[in-house]
């Protein structure tokens, strides 16, 4: 009975194979690429961060939850307060931004923006770092702004420009706008300008066709774009590196400095699960409110 | 000065261009309070442009248009007292039925209480209580048509605007939601400005159509003088089916024997023909009959080719010496010609409709539109509607009237334009 059991299920196993087969060639060069640079490497930084390190840097493999307790230290607390404030800023500021010259951009003759979506994608060419540089000799007490003010002999102290919170959130706004302009241009442009026609001819004025029409369907790109910029700015180290100097400090800092400074890699693995989390939350959020996963994509 | 009071929207010279591209053509046109007005014509030929011109989505590029005696150029869509059911119905898809319906009512800043029975009403008048809640991507085709319906009427305007609204609907629910917007517009006494391309539904449902053809009105009447006497060449044949012959007049009394490649037919002396003057004969297949023995007047003869049976008539094609088809229908238990016989084809003289050729057909045009009071205008535009149209195959007899009102023409438009402009500049100011 048992020996006929188990051929009959090897039997079902062998056709299901066979139907799957052609599938499985499809996809699984995919799968294999998925799983060697991103699965396996993330399943590492799991188990990593359940274990602690001896006098020497090794990596102790003994589970420990010492470094999750640590996230509870009120300093690091504060530093994930104060990530979540300049990401939250950034977000605001490049929709603020990016929303208006998504609107233009779509309202263009398609020449004017074939130009704009050069001119947005042109900073893509260069390292960011190379043009977080360009704004430090920009805002710098040396810099032009600070000369041209004190030449004109508006000022005599240079204005403290660099190295604070403002410098920060400029340097991750000019980073990351392009990610909030692409998917709010996309919903605009895919917008159904009949639609806007009804609003006015059904009596609403330009403003109240605004908030009432064109925001509520447009809000989809919003999300997607706020997701772009907002995951990024809460680990971009570089930029409040070279704009913060050591003023502001991010859990992106954090992280870096566990593993290229105090070589304390479990730590640093733990902290970046809690980000990876905080990630999958807010992605989580977006699609649960009817965002989709393509929009995200498309960057 | 009377019609001025009766018209509800009136558009006076108005022409529409896009660079090159002239798509309204010097329009006069006069609706009427509480008629129901097809704008019928095929794609391209400028029907849905004039109707976003009323709305107020494209500015006409000269001449005015006046809704209850009022210029519009100035007027934003959401300022204008027109309402418009758009062909892909352009519901909001963010909002409920409800929502929809009452969005004009909230942009009026109209209490609570009053939105919830109005909506309620205009949602009682096109059959869909109980509908409140839904989306528009839970609605079937005629469901969300009669939302958009219920949304446009909602405001109350004098005038709905309807843009080809049953255009994606599939045939059944057409002619149902004809005879049910048909019925809504005697209720509530709107006027309805319809625009299709569709000319059985132009005919079942209109009070008046207006045929419009490369940007130019041919034709403004009540849909029955539409199909018995057509004005133009393009009306015979757009509205239903024609047969249309080419030959030179000939006025003899009340009838004009009309000499045709085919060779001699009869027609109807309406007046204004004149001896060898290019003419076209138009008649309808229900109207042309045949015998064995020739008739009067006709020396016409054609060979049955085919005869198709279409349900309640049967329609036979005919080859004439000419080489020219022509179509002949008998309703099914009459006599039918023979498939490969040889008849004799003739009409009542009454029957046939003779229509001067292209280049005077702007002519009959102005003859149909309403210009009583400012007629010395319109006949100066009309001279200039003339020679954008005539042109080439002006005939040998009317060659003096056509270079003569090309003349008036060349020298028309700038005289016209000037004033034009002023106007659209005191209006911006």
């Amino acid at each position: 009975m048992a020996s006929r059991n188990a051929t009959q299920t090897t039997g079902f196993l062998r056709r299901r194979l066979q139907r799957a087969a052609p599938l499985l060639t499809m996809v699984s060069p995919v799968t294999v690429w998925m799983v060697i640079l991103i699965a396996v490497p993330l399943i590492y930084v799991l188990f990593i961060s359940f274990c602690s390190t001896d006098e020497a840097h090794h990596i102790v493999f003994a589970f420990t939850l010492q470094n999750y307790a640590k996230l509870f230290d009120p300093t690091l607390l504060s530093i994930y307060g104060n990530s979540l404030l300049i990401a939250g800023l950034t977000c605001l500021i490049s929709i603020l931004i990016g929303y208006p010259f998504a609107t233009i951009m779509a309202n263009s003759s398609p020449f004017k923006r074939t130009l704009m979506m050069v001119f947005l994608m042109l900073p893509f060419w260069t390292n960011s770092l190379i043009r977080l540089y360009g704004w430090r000799s920009i805002l710098g007490s040396n810099g032009f702004i600070n000369s041209v003010l004190q030449s004109l002999g508006l000022i005599t102290q240079p204005l403290e420009l660099l190295y604070n919170h403002f410098a920060v959130v400029l340097g991750m706004v000019y980073v990351l706008l392009p990610f909030m302009v692409l998917p709010i241009y996309t919903v605009i442009l895919k917008l159904d300008h009949s639609l806007l026609e009804a609003a006015s001819d059904l009596g609403a004025r330009p403003a109240r066709r605004f908030l009432k029409v064109t925001l509520p369907l447009t809000s989809s790109g919003i999300f997607a774009g706020s997701i772009m910029v907002f995951i990024p700015a809460l680990g971009y180290f570089f930029v409040s590196n070279l704009m913060g100097g050591g003023t502001t400090q991010l859990i992106g800092n954090v992280i870096a400095r566990q593993f290229k400074e105090a070589f304390n890699w479990p730590f640093g693995a733990a902290l970046s699960i809690v980000l990876i989390i905080i990630t999958l939350v807010l992605v989580r959020a977006y699609t649960k409110t009817g965002g989709k996963m393509d929009d995200l994509g498309a960057m | 000065m009377l019609m001025a009071s009766q018209a509800i929207v009136e558009l006076k010279n108005v022409d529409k261009r896009y660079g090159e591209n002239h798509v309204v053509k010097d329009l006069n046109l006069a609706i009427n309070e509480g008629e129901f007005l097809s704008i019928l014509g095929p794609s391209g030929c400028g029907k849905t442009t004039t109707l976003r011109m009323i709305a107020g989505f494209e500015q006409q590029s000269s001449g005015t248009i006046l809704v209850e005696g009022e210029p519009v150029e100035d007027k934003e869509p959401f300022e204008r007292n027109v309402n418009t059911v758009f062909q892909s119905y352009a519901l909001f898809p963010h909002m409920t039925v409800f929502e929809n319906v009452a969005f004009g009512l909230k942009m009026k800043r109209t209490a609570r209480a009053e939105i919830r029975e109005r909506v309620q009403e205009a949602l009682a008048l096109v059959q869909l209580e109980g509908f409140e809640k839904r989306y528009p991507s839970q609605l079937s085709g005629g469901q969300k048509q009669r939302v958009a319906i219920a949304r446009a009427i909602i405001n109350q305007p004098k005038v709905l605007l309807l843009d080809e609204p049953l255009g994606a609907l599939d045939l059944k629910l057409r002619k149902q939601m004809q005879l049910e917007l048909k019925r809504l517009q005697k209720r509530l006494g709107i006027t309805f400005v319809y625009v299709t391309h569709d000319q059985e539904e132009a005919l079942t449902m209109s009070d008046r159509i207006a045929v419009m053809h490369e940007g130019i009105l041919d034709q403004l009447d009540a849909p029955s003088r539409i199909y018995d006497f057509p004005a133009t060449r393009f009306v015979a044949d757009f509205i239903g089916e024609s047969n249309i012959f080419d030959g030179l007049a000939s006025p003899q009394g009340k009838n004009i024997v009309v000499t045709t490649e085919a060779g001699r037919v009869l027609g109807q002396n309406s007046g204004g023909f004149e001896e060898g003057e290019q003419v076209q004969v138009s008649v309808r297949p229900e109207k042309l009959r045949f015998d064995s023995e020739a008739r009067e007047g006709f020396d016409l003869e054609g060979t049955v080719r085919e005869n198709i049976f279409v349900g309640t008539f049967i329609k036979s094609i005919l080859l004439l010496s000419s080489g020219q088809e022509v179509v002949l229908t008998s309703l099914s238990g009459q006599a039918v010609p023979e498939e490969g016989r040889s008849y004799h084809l003739f009409w009542e003289p009454s029957d046939a409709v003779i229509l001067h050729s292209r280049s005077q057909e702007i002519w009959s045009t102005i003859a149909n539109v309403d210009l009583s009071g400012f007629s010395a205008e319109a006949d100066a535009s009309a001279d200039a509607g003339s020679a954008e149209t005539g042109g080439a195959n002006a005939a040998p007899a009317s060659a003096g009237a056509a270079s003569a009102s090309a003349a008036s023409a060349s020298a028309t438009p700038a005289a016209a334009s000037a004033p034009a402009a002023a106007h659209r500049q005191k209006a911006r100011a």
